[in-house]
């Protein structure tokens, strides 16, 4: 088990919601991001001195641009429906980290400053001034929420705590508040292509690479292009498929997928990354940019579809907002005109049967399927809602054949953060990380009991990356993480079909 | 004409037109601040019109509420449902003939106020005995319920408990609707609840109330999934270089 300098909770027999701890996580940070970090995106590197009313002018701007922010400041009643329905809450106990808190975080300066109520009789409705301490308190706060959604699937108005997060991580930005991790990376985005500041010759090797590994697995030549004009399909998959574990594994299988079906694609140096980060800060004009990338890219390579890869809130950003950001993309072919999930577009073969497939080699795993919350709760897969659900169950049963859920309120809308999304997969957050994985560790730790579960299958590189790390802690293998994908590669014949 | 009926008459004018300006001013409020991104809480559905059904099942079914907390939705139900009853039976103090439909509901309005004021018993003592909702509630939160039971308490004792001169207050009622002041029954609960029910739409618009409203006007639930097929471009999103 990985030691912990916190108390790592217990795995319960059945979901207990906590006594509150007031203040328990308040010293749980992030660390800051530098002047120059924050320079490099165009915000300041120090505090105004007339921060205070920035900050207010920023909350006013945002009010009048996002219909979601404006609503949801007034909409709340307090009515509680979402005070146990958060990761971060069931595991730390911290009621600041209940979604309704978290959002009066924000909400107490609306109401002070935007309402009569607030502005009047500050003390009857819970209204107080922006100070330094509040401020404090949002950088805490506003980065313990992985911006997931669960609990505006059990609000009665649909109120989304993401969008509140973003609106303050927003703000506190234009102040020169943000975090290291985050904002460190939406900058080598910008400058390099990729949130690993992977440049285009260490690609070049990397994929090399991989080639030799799948040869000497298969004895098949199975490409991983890199910058082909002309190819059919351009794949957008996270950085850490390039190099990390487990997820390079499902690179290759993408890569199986794309060979035996006999379709041209290509990866692209300029636009190396699905990840989206300017989607956890809130920033439309950082996310466009980001996003700005793969357009660019796909009319530089002239191909005729996009694919991305196993990413959480990559998908969502592709799925929900590339038409909006950088589209129409009207230069893709008419039959596959808008960007696919790598998911689709395997179901799509395997239902053609252009895929071959040997279940039995999936044989020594026992596979449960964590639904991504990015994916789960803001896109879809297909042509019918909950397709996201259906699709990656559907592929992981054509290619093994141990396959269980875990509990109904887990998964799919009602999915479990893994407890590192949004923008706090960093070590200095590891507090944070592995007591917001809890309730997803009940629920695994469930099927692994009652069905010897030995694999958990995921479609989200920040998934991956927070199991593998957290996983440990609860006593759990990191090595039964891994992809869709990487079953699919398991189960592929290679070579008996072209 | 009594000092008592001037005051109240005039009370109920300024707080009808709070109401109605301030709801009103919100709810423009909200219809033209843009909604830059497509943002359903999915599964969602494909086509506004069903999305135009999961909103409606929010209003009417309470869905995610549901979904959410069985305690929760019995006492919020049993609150709104009771307390739409209550209004409708009430229109029969503001017409004449009363319409026939209202005729009929009279029973169920009358004995709906007890599945109000239970309702708002259930939600208030959660406010007590459930530490997490506890640490949430601000004193507006508990004080709107007080309002609401007020309400809800002074209306049903003048039916159950010792009954109020209802015909002079229907002419009163009457008169307000047509602008020919009628004299007020200066009956203490009477008083009481018609103060409480001006003071309710007065803060309406300034105060939680505006769940009401905001509820139609939130994105996750009234936006459709389709953000693939459709572009959705906001007026203040930076356009595509050429």
């Amino acid at each position: 088990m990985a030691q912990a300098k916190f108390e790592v909770p217990k795995l319960k027999p059945y979901p207990v919601i906590p006594v509150l701890k007031e203040n328990a996580m308040a010293e749980v940070k992030s660390f800051p991001a530098n002047a120059g970090i924050q320079q490099a995106l165009g915000f300041p590197g120090e505090l105004p001195e007339d921060w205070h009313d920035v900050a207010i002018a920023k909350m006013g701007e945002l009010l009048d641009k996002y219909r979601s922010f404006r609503v949801y400041m007034d909409t709340c009643v307090h009515c509680g429906a979402c005070t146990d329905k958060c990761h971060y809450f069931l595991g730390t106990s911290d009621p600041n980290n209940m979604p309704v808190a978290r959002q009066d975080l924000l909400r107490k300066v609306y109401r002070r400053y935007f309402t009569f109520a607030g502005k009047y009789f500050p003390k009857l409705v819970g209204a107080e001034d922006l100070t330094r301490d509040v401020l404090d308190q949002w950088y805490t706060y506003f980065h313990q929420c992985s911006e997931c959604r669960r609990c505006s699937v059990f609000c009665p108005y649909g109120i989304d705590t993401a969008e509140v997060t973003m609106a303050a991580r927003e703000i506190l930005d234009t102040v020169s508040v943000g975090t290291k991790y985050t904002n460190e990376i939406i900058g080598k985005v910008h400058k390099i292509g990729n949130n690993l500041g992977l440049p285009g010759p260490a690609l070049e090797d990397t994929l090399t690479g991989l080639e030799e590994d799948i040869k000497a697995d298969t004895g098949v030549d199975v490409r991983l292009p890199i910058d082909v004009k002309g190819a059919e399909v351009l794949l957008i998959t996270p950085s850490a498929d390039f190099f990390a574990e487990p997820h390079v594994d499902s690179l290759i299988g993408y890569a199986k997928v794309f060979h035996q079906a006999g379709i041209s694609w290509t990866l692209s140096s300029h636009a190396s990354e699905a990840g989206n980060f300017g989607l956890f800060i809130g920033n439309y004009e950082q996310m466009r940019k980001v996003a700005m990338r793969i357009r660019e890219a796909a009319l530089d390579l002239g191909v005729k579809r996009i694919v991305v890869g196993e990413c959480g809130h990559a998908w969502r950003v592709a799925y929900s907002f590339w038409n909006t950001l950088i589209g129409p993309l009207d230069f893709l072919d008419k039959r596959y005109p808008w960007p696919q999930h790598v998911c689709e577009v395997t179901w799509d073969l395997i239902q053609r049967g252009a895929l071959t497939l040997d279940k039995e080699a999936n044989d020594h795993r026992i596979i449960t399927f964590h639904d991504s919350c990015n994916v789960a709760r803001a896109s879809r897969m297909g042509n019918m809602p909950g397709g996201q659900f259906f699709i990656p169950r559907a592929i992981i049963k054509s290619v093994a054949n141990h396959f269980h859920d875990m509990a109904p309120d887990t998964i799919e809308e009602k999915t479990f953060c893994c407890g590192g999304g949004g923008g706090l997969l960093t070590d200095d957050l590891m507090e944070v990380r592995v007591k917001g994985a809890l309730p997803r560790m009940e629920a695994l730790k469930q099927v692994v009991d009652d069905h010897g579960v030995n694999f958990m299958a995921l479609i989200c590189a920040i998934c991956k990356s927070q199991f593998t790390k957290v996983v440990p802690y609860y006593g759990f293998d990191m090595s039964m993480i891994g992809g869709v994908h990487q079953l699919v590669s398991t189960a592929i014949q290679l070579g008996t079909k072209q | 004409m009594s000092w008592l009926t001037v005051t109240y008459a005039c009370l109920f004018y300024a707080a009808t037109a709070m109401f109605v300006f301030g709801v009103g001013f919100r709810i423009y409020s909200y219809a033209r601040t843009p909604a830059p991104l497509k943002i359903p809480t999915t599964p969602a559905p494909l086509t506004p019109a069903g999305a135009g059904f999961r909103v409606a099942r929010e209003v009417v079914l309470f869905e995610s509420l549901f979904k959410s907390n069985k305690w929760i939705w019995l006492f919020g139900a049993m609150f709104h449902f009771g307390l739409l009853l209550v209004l409708l039976r009430h229109l029969r103090y503001f017409t004449e003939p009363v319409w026939t439909w209202v005729v009929l509901l009279q029973p169920f309005g009358k004995y709906a106020s007890f599945l109000m004021v239970g309702g708002l018993a259930g939600l208030w003592a959660r406010r007590f005995l459930v530490p997490r909702i506890r640490y949430i509630s601000t004193p507006s939160d508990h004080l709107m319920l007080v309002l609401l039971l007020g309400i809800g308490l002074s209306g049903m004792s003048m039916d159950f408990v010792s009954h109020t001169d209802i015909i002079s207050l229907k002419e009163f009622a009457l008169g307000l609707v047509y602008f020919d002041w009628q004299p007020l029954p200066a009956d203490p609960p009477l008083l009481v609840h018609l103060f409480l029910v001006a003071t309710l739409l007065a803060i309406f618009p300034i105060s939680k109330l505006l769940h009401a409203p905001g509820v139609f006007f939130s994105p996750t639930r009234n936006q459709a999934d389709n953000a693939r097929e459709q572009q959705h471009v906001t007026p203040w999103a930076p356009k595509l270089e050429p």
